[in-house]
C-alpha cells in the first residue's frame, strides 16, 4: 500500500480544500433554510410560473417549504457539481500526471507492476471520494441537527448515497481516460463533468432527450425523483457502472502497455 | 554470465527510429560505457532495457531474464540513474528516499546514511528548493542505495561539481569491486576513459563500435604535434589540424615515412607522436564511411 499512501498525501491539500469548500457551502445553505423557509410558498408559485427552467432542475416537482425539497436542489447542486468536479479532477489526472510531471521514469524503474500501479492509484481515488463524501456527510446532518429541524434520514442518505455513486462514476470514467493522456488533464476532466451536468438538463427540458438521464450520472441523482419514489434508479445505476468499470478496464489495459515518455 | 544481453532490439517511435536491430553484451561484473551524442539511441536503449517503453521487436536480457516477461523481477536488480533528477512536488529528501526503499520492500536506512553523508546531502530539505547538482545527488542515493547488482547511469554526472563527480565515482568504483555491473550512458569521453573497461558507441540507433576502451582509442591514426615549421600541404591522411601559439598537431594516418621526409624539409624544434584520446575517437567513428581516417 506504499503508492496508497503516497498518493493520499500528494492529494492532500486538494482533498481538505474541495472538501472544506463544498462541506461549507452545503452548511451555509442549511443555515439559510430556517430564514427561507417563511418565503418558499411565494418562491414556489414563482418557480412553478418558470416553466422549463424549473424542470431543468427539478424544482417543478419540489417543495421548497420542506428541508428535503430545499435540500434536494440548493444542496443537491452544490454537492452534485462539487463533487463531480473533485472527482474527475482527482481522477484524471492520477495516472497521467506522472509523464506531466516527469516522475514516471523515477516511479516505473522501481520493481513494481504497472498492474500494482493502477489499482494503487485507483484505490487512492476512491479512498478520497469516500472520505470527502463522509465529512460531508457528516457536516450535513449536524447542520440539519443545529437548525432544530428533524434530520431526514431516508432521503438525505439515498441523495448522499447517490452523489456518492455518481462521483464513482466519474472518476472512473476520469481514470480510464488518465491512461490516455500525457499532458494536461484538468481541462479534461472538468469537461467531462460539466457535459454531464448539462446532459442532464437537457434531458430535464426535452422530452425527446429524456434518454440522455442513462447516459449521465446526473440522471439518477434527480432530488426529485429520488424523493418522490425513495428509492434511487436502479437501471441508470447500473449503467453507470458498466461504464465506470468500463473506463477502470480501458485504463488497466492502456497503461500496462504504454509506452512512458 | 552476462548482465545484459540484447538481442536484435529495435525500438521504433511511429516511423521514427529509436534503435535498430541493436546488439550487445555486458558481462557481469563490468564497468561499461556507452557513448553516443543526443538522439543516437542511447536513452531509448535503456528506457527499453527498463520496461519503460516496449520494444518494437528482438529482445533483452537482464541476468537472464527477459525485460518483458519478467520485467519487476528484472528491476529488482537495477539500480537506475536517470539524466534528469525529478521528484514528486512537496517531497523532503528522507521522504524520496524512503519512498524508494518501500517501492522495493527494502530498508535501505542505513544505505542511505553513509551516502548520503559521503555525498554532503541535506535529508531534510525539500527536493523542489534543491539546486540541480543537490537533485542529482538524490537521484543518486535512490540508485545505490538498495545496492543492487546492476546500475544503470543516464549521463550521471551533469550537474555534479568536480568534488563531487570525484566521490560519485569512488562510490562507483566501490561497488564495482564488490562485483555491481556498471552501465554508463555518456557522450563525456574523457569519464568513460578513465572509469570503464568497455564500451560500446551507438550511431542513428546501431552499434558501431564495441571494444574495450584502449583497442577503441587505438587507431591507425597518431596525433601528431609539431613544434616548429613545416609545410604539411599535399600530404595525404591528414585531418583535424589545431593550430597553438608556438606549435600545431594533426591526425595522421598516412605513410610515416612521407611525413617524416617532408617534415625534414622544414625546421622542427620539437616532435611528439601520440594515440589519440578517446574524443578524437569518438569524432572518428562520426565520420562518414568515406571521410574516416
Amino acid at each position: 500500500m506504499t503508492l496508497v499512501k503516497h498518493e493520499l498525501r500528494q492529494g492532500k491539500t486538494s482533498f481538505w480544500i474541495w472538501t472544506a469548500c463544498v462541506g461549507f457551502l452545503l452548511s451555509v445553505c442549511i443555515f439559510l433554510f430556517p430564514e427561507m423557509k417563511g418565503q418558499m410558498e411565494d418562491i414556489g408559485d414563482l418557480f412553478a410560473s418558470m416553466g422549463s427552467f424549473a424542470e431543468a432542475f427539478g424544482m417543478d416537482r419540489l417543495n421548497f417549504g420542506t428541508l428535503v425539497g430545499f435540500y434536494a436542489v440548493e444542496c443537491g447542486n452544490i454537492l452534485g457539481l462539487g463533487g463531480a468536479f473533485f472527482a474527475s479532477l482527482c481522477a484524471v489526472g492520477m495516472l497521467s500526471k506522472e509523464e506531466k510531471d516527469r516522475t514516471s521514469e523515477f516511479l516505473l524503474a522501481h520493481p513494481v507492476s504497472r498492474v500494482r500501479i493502477i489499482t494503487e492509484k485507483l484505490v487512492a481515488v476512491f479512498l478520497q471520494i469516500t472520505a470527502m463524501n463522509l465529512v460531508v456527510y457528516a457536516l450535513s446532518v449536524c447542520s440539519i441537527a443545529a437548525i432544530g429541524e428533524e434530520i431526514p434520514w431516508k432521503e438525505i442518505s439515498l441523495m448522499h448515497l447517490a452523489y456518492y455513486l455518481l462521483q464513482i462514476e466519474l472518476a472512473g470514467i476520469c481514470f480510464g481516460v488518465s491512461a490516455f493522456l500525457n499532458k494536461g488533464s484538468a481541462g479534461v476532466g472538468l469537461g467531462i463533468a460539466v457535459t454531464a451536468y448539462f446532459l442532464n438538463l437537457i434531458a430535464n427540458v426535452a422530452d425527446v432527450a429524456n434518454f440522455l438521464k442513462y447516459v449521465t450520472p446526473f440522471g439518477y441523482c434527480e432530488g426529485a425523483d429520488i424523493v418522490a419514489n425513495g428509492k434511487i434508479d436502479g437501471a441508470m445505476v447500473a449503467v453507470g457502472i458498466f461504464l465506470c468499470l468500463f473506463g477502470i478496464a480501458a485504463a488497466y489495459i492502456k497503461y500496462a502497455r504504454k509506452d512512458i515518455r | 554470465m552476462q548482465a545484459i544481453k540484447i538481442n536484435q532490439l529495435t525500438k521504433f517511435y511511429g516511423k521514427s527510429r529509436g534503435i535498430s536491430r541493436l546488439d550487445l553484451s555486458v558481462e557481469k561484473g563490468e564497468f561499461f560505457g556507452f557513448i553516443g551524442p543526443n538522439g543516437a539511441g542511447k536513452s531509448t536503449t535503456i528506457r527499453t532495457l527498463l520496461g519503460l517503453i516496449s520494444p518494437t521487436s528482438g529482445s533483452a536480457e537482464i541476468f537472464g531474464k527477459d525485460i518483458v516477461r519478467e520485467k519487476q523481477s528484472v528491476l529488482r536488480h537495477i539500480g537506475y540513474l536517470p539524466s534528469e533528477a525529478i521528484f514528486y512536488p512537496g517531497m523532503r529528501v528522507k521522504d524520496i528516499l524512503k519512498l524508494s526503499a518501500d517501492l522495493r520492500k527494502k530498508d535501505c536506512s542505513r544505505e542511505a546514511k553513509e551516502l548520503c553523508e559521503r555525498l554532503q546531502l541535506d535529508i531534510s530539505r525539500r527536493a523542489d528548493d534543491l539546486s540541480f547538482g543537490n537533485r542529482k545527488k538524490v537521484a543518486i542515493v535512490c540508485a545505490l542505495q538498495s545496492d543492487p547488482d546492476l546500475l544503470i547511469l543516464d549521463e550521471p554526472t551533469g550537474g555534479l561539481d568536480p568534488l563531487m563527480q570525484r566521490e560519485f565515482f569512488a562510490i562507483l568504483k566501490e561497488r564495482n569491486q564488490k562485483g555491481t555491473t556498471v552501465f554508463f550512458s555518456s557522450h563525456v569521453l574523457s569519464e568513460v576513459q578513465r572509469n570503464c573497461t568497455r564500451a560500446a558507441i551507438i550511431r542513428d540507433g546501431k552499434i558501431i563500435a564495441c571494444d574495450s576502451v584502449e583497442v577503441l582509442a587505438q587507431t591507425s591514426a597518431k596525433r601528431v604535434t609539431i613544434h616548429g615549421k613545416a609545410e604539411i600541404e599535399g600530404l595525404d591522411g591528414i585531418r583535424d589540424i589545431k593550430y597553438a601559439e608556438e606549435s600545431f598537431s594533426f591526425l595522421y594516418s598516412g605513410d610515416m615515412n612521407r611525413l617524416l621526409r617532408t617534415l625534414s624539409l622544414g625546421r622542427i624544434d620539437d616532435l611528439t607522436v601520440t594515440e589519440p584520446d578517446l574524443e578524437e575517437v569518438f569524432l572518428h567513428y562520426y565520420e562518414k564511411e568515406d571521410d574516416r581516417v
